[in-house]
């Protein structure tokens, strides 16, 4: 090839390099810019929360200036609330309610997932297919004729009836979840351990536990927010505000009338926000794993 | 051997066969019940909280309002031919169905999105795009009913200082049902991203190579290679998120309370109003069951799915 | 035509690893090039790049007389068979053969007749209608192959197609894959890291080794020509044996090869000239196991006898290999099965110093 020809070539190559270098650039910028845009309209009622929380009542009712920035921030809304007892006990009883659910449905979910993944037994597979398919029952739909059934055992107007009530919620799809964790243990540590003579409570608790542990945490965390975050029960059994959870709590006793106290409702919001954000910023990747089960495990 | 203790072959120990083998049958057994007991809490939980009530409410949907006779099938007939119920069945179709529809495309598109970045900024967008999904809905919903508020809606601020007029967002009929879609499309889009980002992964990039060679432009690859491996996936995320959006209750509650006029009413706020608020608790199951069909078609079709995919993993 | 060219091809990785360092390869009409070199000796990435599923980071590749630096893979008319074999698992055998031609809008019937030869010729006509999991490994690679044929390409590119497969089935495909070229007469480009596949499948191979190309030439030059020590050892099986030695002046008049106290071979009058510059440096002597064997009295006259200590033997059947140590230097000789060995005992052994190959220790150079 002679030499004009080449350079001709190279030079049509080098800007040729160029531009396909740059499609991959503006490909790659592009996307970051929709992204920003999509975090943008995601995170303003957030954020518009945090701003309104730091407003005073006079600033609100005012509607002075761009009501997205706070001109005089205060924190007197959130020291109200912490002192205020009946929000008090509205943390208080989440916290109660809350906990206790994470621990019963852990309980029953690794139990049963144990059961399901590792032990065949008449019906195993019938039952682990049930149980998925309770997740398609509603609360919406159970929530008149549980009325009846919450009334029966006398617990109307008592937080305990949520401790029954939410690991209906919450087990099903924590089971699934183990189900999956489990089976992909290989069969050839059981072997092994019962070998070792392990019997199969120890089983479970010295080996598919520990193995299994990022699958509990992201259960744990399921149970944990669908405890915290639940609004229809509370609202429909409890009534009197020494048993309300912080959903209803804040719903019902800081609307009073027609005065909407937003700077304290924003408050209350952010704070009974905390849990779920501390845990979702220090163990995001166990809370997508949690949902992403599904997806990867079939 | 060596020691003296040799067994000639062919003679074994008197009694080393007879217990292992009983043993064995009595460990079987075992094994089995102790699976069950296992599995017990699980059952019992189920069948006493979930499986009892729903067979529940159907006797009671078949009572009259005191609950001391029974009705047949009258409070449902009574509820089709109300215009309020009417209503309801409406938007409670249409809130799932649009805010579904738009749950996945705008999902999907931020899951593109996301795999194009390099996987280790992947963590910090993911983190922000899911935190409305971490936040209580009920609060969140709070919030944004004061983003719509009449007298003080942030919102209408911006529409006011971009030079048009304010909107009355929950207070015209169908811009409430659009403010009810849209606080459920930013409530669960970061599920859909989450879900369609996992399965995006899940495609062998050597089949987009291959595509690519075979002479696959990016549309082509879309629609011949992701769309394909993801149909599953795509399948189950929207059935499911059709049931349960379809059964919400928390944001139309707090956001409009089924109004304005019971225009933004779905089965779970009328339910609830006719049930608790107003008493009426036969006609309330009644009205929850209406929801019963759909939620059972879209069940089977999960199901379905859900198998299809297992098969097509173990494959 | 369809020749490829590559010339002074450079790839470098984010983070600085240069994977391929400027490598120079021109590939004829028709001709099967074989890449091989152990992993992470760049062949695959020379490939990927030839592809257009890597960017080149220097040089140019040129693939029928135009450069393709920048064309994307499907406008470079080249078809690709991977080592997963990457078939649509959501569509018949078929349509995974018939997709590259519906996207470039063929009409029905000549896609249907090229995917009907292509399947008779690669025998998977009762499979056209199954789904890639319910087809064998060897069957998928089939359809793998066929998926290239039917474009009939520039260029075939193979990545390690049969590394997926058992030990067997891969000597059944590369038949295979031998009787298609000579069928379909294609330009190919074939990595593997197995030098048996090279040497069965090649016109001429290619010999990498940490992103350079060490030799380029036909089986049979690499074989009996080495030009490199990596090459001498890299090539042939069981591999050849090295052991450090030194010119030094032979019994008759003529040169020899000292590699221990008690062992000096002679080397062959006509190789004298080439090694007397290096008379008396340390040097290392190539002899491969085939060229090893017993002694025989009876043998050809001049050739040195060796005794040896059996340390392990391995019967395979048509040929037994014989393992020793040389002070510390294992070596491995392939005698004729009759022979008796047993570990432990001393076995006479000869070479065909005809055959032997000088190295310098440094470089690896072959002298």
């Amino acid at each position: 090839m002679s030499a004009t020809t080449f350079d001709a070539a190279q030079s049509r190559a080098i800007s040729h390099r160029h531009s396909l270098h740059r499609q991959r650039a503006w490909a790659l910028w592009g996307s970051y810019v929709a992204l920003a845009v999509f975090v943008v309209m995601f995170l303003v009622p957030p954020f518009y929360m945090v701003m309104t929380s730091l407003k005073s009542s006079a600033e609100i009712s005012a509607q002075k200036g761009d009501p997205w920035i706070v001109h005089h921030p205060t924190l007197a809304n959130f020291w109200y609330l912490i002192t205020y007892p009946n929000f008090q006990t509205y943390y208080l009883n989440s916290v109660i309610v809350t906990v206790f659910t994470v621990v019963i449905s852990m309980v029953i979910a690794v139990l049963a997932a144990f059961s399901l993944a590792r032990m065949s037994f008449w019906g195993s597979q019938t039952l682990a297919t049930g149980v998925f398919l309770t997740y398609l029952i509603p609360a919406s739909l159970l929530f008149l004729p549980l009325f009846r059934v919450i009334g029966f055992l006398g617990l109307i107007n008592s937080y305990w009836c949520l401790v029954l009530l939410y690991p209906t919620l919450a087990v099903p799809f924590c089971t699934w979840i183990m189900i999956g964790y489990f089976s992909s243990i290989p069969k050839e540590l059981d072997e092994a351990a019962l070998i070792d003579g392990a019997g199969y409570l120890q089983m479970l608790f010295k080996i598919f536990i520990p193995v299994a542990m990022p699958g509990i945490i992201a259960a744990t965390i399921f149970a944990f927010t669908v405890a915290w975050g639940q609004f229809l029960y509370p609202l429909a059994y409890l009534y009197t505000s020494n048993q309300m959870v912080l959903t209803v709590g804040i719903v019902s006793d800081l609307i009073r009338g027609d005065v909407f106290e937003w700077g304290k409702i924003m408050a209350a919001n952010v704070l009974a926000s905390l849990p779920p954000i501390l845990i979702y910023a220090f163990l995001m990747d166990y809370y997508v794993a949690g949902l992403t089960a599904g997806a990867t495990k079939g | 051997m060596a020691d003296g203790t040799s067994v000639p072959v062919g003679v074994m120990a008197p009694g080393a066969v007879a217990r292992p083998r009983g043993s064995m049958k009595k460990f079987a057994q075992r094994r089995s019940t102790i699976a069950f007991c296992l599995c017990l809490p699980l059952i019992l939980l189920i069948a006493g909280f979930v499986v009892y009530p729903a067979f529940y409410a159907i006797y009671l949907s078949m009572l009259n309002k005191k609950m001391t006779a029974f009705v047949g099938l009258s409070n449902f007939a009574f509820l089709i031919r109300r215009h309020t119920f009417q209503l309801v069945i409406f938007q409670s179709c249409l809130f799932a169905i649009t805010a579904v529809v738009f749950k996945a495309l705008i999902g999907f598109v931020m899951a593109h999105l996301m795999h194009n970045i390099p996987g280790k900024n992947q963590r910090i967008w993911r983190g922000l795009l899911l935190v409305p999904w971490v936040i209580p809905l009920a609060l969140s919903t709070l919030t944004w009913w004061w983003m719509f508020d009449p007298s003080y809606s942030a919102l209408n601020w911006i529409l006011e200082q971009l030079g048009f007029s304010a909107v009355p967002w929950l207070g015209v009929g169908w811009i409430a049902r659009f403010c009810t879609i849209t606080v459920n499309v930013w409530y669960g889009t970061p599920f859909f991203m989450i879900m369609y980002l996992a399965a995006l992964k899940s495609v062998p990039e050597q089949l987009y190579e291959a595509a690519a060679i075979d002479g696959a432009g990016a549309v082509q690859k879309l629609f011949f290679v992701t769309i394909p491996m993801m149909r599953n996936i795509i399948a189950i995320t929207v059935l499911f998120s059709l049931i349960v959006t379809f059964a919400d209750f928390d944001i139309v509650r707090i956001l409009t309370s089924g109004g304005p006029e019971d225009m933004t009413h779905v089965f779970a706020t009328y339910a609830f109003q006719v049930g608790i608020q107003s008493g009426d608790i036969p006609l309330g199951a009644a009205d929850s069951l209406f929801m019963f069909p759909i939620l059972a078609f879209a069940a089977f079709f999960v199901l379905r799915g859900v198998n299809r995919r297992s098969r097509e993993i173990a494959a | 035509m369809a020749e490829v060219s590559c010339r002074q091809v450079v790839k470098i990785y984010d983070g600085g690893v240069q994977a391929v360092k400027g490598i120079d390869l021109e590939i004829a009409d028709r001709e099967f090039v074989v890449l091989v070199g152990p992993s992470g000796c760049g062949k695959s990435t020379t490939l990927r790049m030839i592809a257009g599923l890597e960017e080149i980071s220097a040089g140019e590749i040129w693939i029928g007389g135009d450069i393709v630096n920048d064309v994307p893979p499907r406008d470079r008319d080249i078809a690709m068979v991977f080592q997963n074999y990457a078939l649509y698992p959501h569509m018949s055998v078929f349509d995974n053969m018939a997709f590259g031609l519906k996207l470039r809008k063929f009409p029905r019937d000549e896609i249907k007749r090229r995917v009907d030869e292509a399947a008779r010729i690669l025998d998977i006509v009762p499979l056209l209608e199954r789904k890639p999991r319910a087809l064998s490994g060897g069957q998928r690679q089939r359809v793998a192959m066929g998926r290239a044929i039917v474009r009939n390409p520039k260029v075939f590119l193979f990545d390690e197609p049969l590394s997926n497969l058992d030990a067997k089935l891969r000597v059944q495909m590369r038949t295979e894959i031998k009787k298609v070229h000579q069928t379909v007469r294609t330009t190919t480009v074939y990595v593997t890291h197995d030098q048996v596949e090279a040497m069965t499948l090649a016109d001429r191979v290619v010999v990498m080794n940490g992103g350079v190309i060490e030799q380029v030439g036909s089986p049979q030059e690499l074989y009996h020509s080495p030009a490199t020590r990596f090459v001498a050892g890299f090539i042939g099986s069981p591999a050849m044996n090295f052991l450090p030695a030194r010119v030094v002046d032979g019994a008759s008049g003529g040169l020899a090869v000292q590699v221990t106290d008690q062992i000096r071979l002679p080397v062959p009058p006509a190789r004298a000239d080439r090694y007397g510059k290096y008379k008396d440096r340390p040097m290392v002597l190539g002899l491969r196991p085939e060229h090893l064997f017993e002694y025989h009295e009876n043998g050809r006259a001049g050739w040195e006898r060796v005794d040896l200590p059996v340390d392990v033997v391995e019967p395979m059947g048509m040929e037994t290999m014989v393992h020793f140590f040389i002070g510390h230097e294992p070596v491995c000789a392939r005698v004729d099965p009759a022979t008796h060995a047993e570990p432990g005992e001393m076995l006479p052994l000869s070479a065909d110093m005809n055959q032997m190959h000088l190295m310098e220790p440094d470089t690896g150079r072959v002298v």
